[in-house]
C-alpha cells in the first residue's frame, strides 16, 4: 500500500493530496525522516520505523514561518497543492535558511500548481526565511 | 614434423624457468582486441541505461531518447540531488510498476559533482582515457573499475530498467566479459581520427 492511502483512508490525515499517483506533481509530499518524499510511490513498508510527518505536523499551531507567510501572502488560490508545496519547502528552508530565486526554483521545481501561484510561492519562501531569521523558529 | 617439436620447445620454454619452477603465463597485450572489446563496451556504456545518469551537465537525463530530467532536477554536491528535490524522495529502492513512473534502487543517484564521471559527447577514446584515470573515475584501480561494471548492483539496474525502457545493446554477462577483454588486453583507448580538411 502507499504510504498517501495509509495517511489519508486509514489514519484520517486528508491534508497530503492525491495529485498524479506517479510522483510528478508533488501534491503528496511529506517528510519522511526529515526528506520530503512522494507518498503516493512510497510503500508504507519504508517508512516503518521512520518518522513521518504531514502538514498537519508541520507546526503544533499553523505557525511554522512558512505557514504564516502562506496566510500573509495569500499564497493559495484552489489549494489543492499547497500542503505539498509548503512541505518541500520546509526542506528548503532547514537546509538552506536564505534561499536565492534559483535555490527555490531548484528546490520546489517538482511540485506543479495548476494555478499558476509560483511567484506567490516564491515571495512567501522570501518571507518566511525572514521570519524564521527574526526568531520565528521552525 | 621437426616445426612442431620445435614449436612444443618453444612452448615449453616460456612457461617453466630456468630454475625449473614453473612461471604464470605473460600477460597478453594484443591491443586490437583491446580496442574491438571496448567499442563494445562503449556502445553499452552510451546507451540510455547507463549515459542518463552520466550526463554532460548537472541534470540527469531521461528515456530512451536521453532528454534532460523534467522538474529540473540538479545533481547536487554528492549527486543525490538538491534539497526538496533529491533522487530517493521519488525513487524508490525497486523500481515502481507502470509506465512513466520512477526507476528505483536503494544506490540510485548520480557521480558527485567532483567527480561527474561524463559519458554524454564522449568519443570512445575519451571515455576509455577517463575510465583508466583514478582523478577522474572516483579513484578505481582496473579491478574496481572491472568489478564496478560487472557486478555493481545500480549499474546492474540497467539490465533490470522496468516498464517502457530498452536494455543495453549486451547483456550483463557479455557486458563484463567484454570489459575483461579490454582490461586484460592492455586496457587500449582507441585513436582519435581527425578529418582533415580538404580546403
Amino acid at each position: 500500500m502507499p504510504l498517501l492511502w495509509a495517511l489519508r483512508d486509514l489514519l484520517g490525515l486528508t491534508g497530503t493530496k492525491y495529485g498524479c499517483g506517479i510522483a510528478q506533481c508533488g501534491a503528496c509530499t511529506v517528510h519522511l525522516n526529515g526528506e520530503a518524499i512522494r507518498s503516493c510511490v512510497t510503500k508504507v513498508s519504508r517508512a516503518v520505523g521512520g518518522q513521518v510527518t504531514t502538514i498537519e505536523g508541520l507546526s503544533p499551531n499553523n505557525d511554522h514561518p512558512l505557514q504564516r507567510a502562506w496566510i500573509e501572502l495569500n499564497v493559495p488560490q484552489c489549494g489543492y497543492c499547497q500542503s505539498g508545496q509548503l512541505m518541500a519547502a520546509a526542506v528548503l528552508l532547514r537546509e538552506n535558511p536564505h534561499p536565492t530565486d534559483q535555490d527555490i526554483d531548484d528546490a520546489l521545481s517538482g511540485n506543479l500548481c495548476r494555478c499558476g501561484t509560483y511567484s506567490r510561492i516564491r515571495q512567501a519562501i522570501h518571507k518566511a526565511a525572514r521570519l524564521q531569521q527574526e526568531g520565528g523558529g521552525l | 614434423m621437426k616445426a612442431l617439436i620445435g614449436l612444443g620447445l618453444v612452448l615449453t620454454a616460456a612457461v617453466v624457468a630456468p630454475s625449473g619452477v614453473p612461471t604464470p603465463p605473460r600477460p597478453t597485450k594484443d591491443s586490437a582486441t583491446s580496442v574491438k572489446a571496448f567499442m563494445a563496451v562503449y556502445k553499452v556504456l552510451m546507451s540510455p541505461r547507463c549515459m542518463n545518469c552520466h550526463p554532460a551537465g548537472d541534470n540527469p537525463l531521461q528515456g530512451d531518447d536521453s532528454h534532460s530530467h523534467t522538474m529540473g532536477v540538479r545533481r547536487g554536491p554528492d549527486g543525490r540531488g538538491v534539497y526538496a528535490m533529491k533522487c530517493a524522495n521519488c525513487h524508490q529502492p525497486e523500481n515502481t510498476p507502470g509506465l512513466h513512473t520512477p526507476p528505483g534502487n536503494p544506490k540510485w543517484r548520480l557521480p558527485p559533482a567532483d567527480t561527474p564521471m561524463v559519458f554524454q559527447g564522449r568519443s570512445p577514446g575519451e571515455l576509455a582515457r577517463q575510465l583508466l584515470d583514478p582523478v577522474r573515475n572516483g579513484g578505481r584501480t582496473k579491478q574496481q573499475l572491472y568489478d564496478h561494471m560487472a557486478k555493481d548492483d545500480l549499474v546492474g539496474w540497467g539490465w533490470h530498467p522496468g516498464e517502457g525502457r530498452t536494455l543495453p545493446p549486451l547483456s550483463r554477462p557479455a557486458f563484463a566479459a567484454q570489459v575483461k577483454i579490454w582490461l586484460d588486453n592492455g586496457a587500449y583507448a582507441p585513436r582519435e581520427f581527425t578529418k582533415k580538411s580538404t580546403n
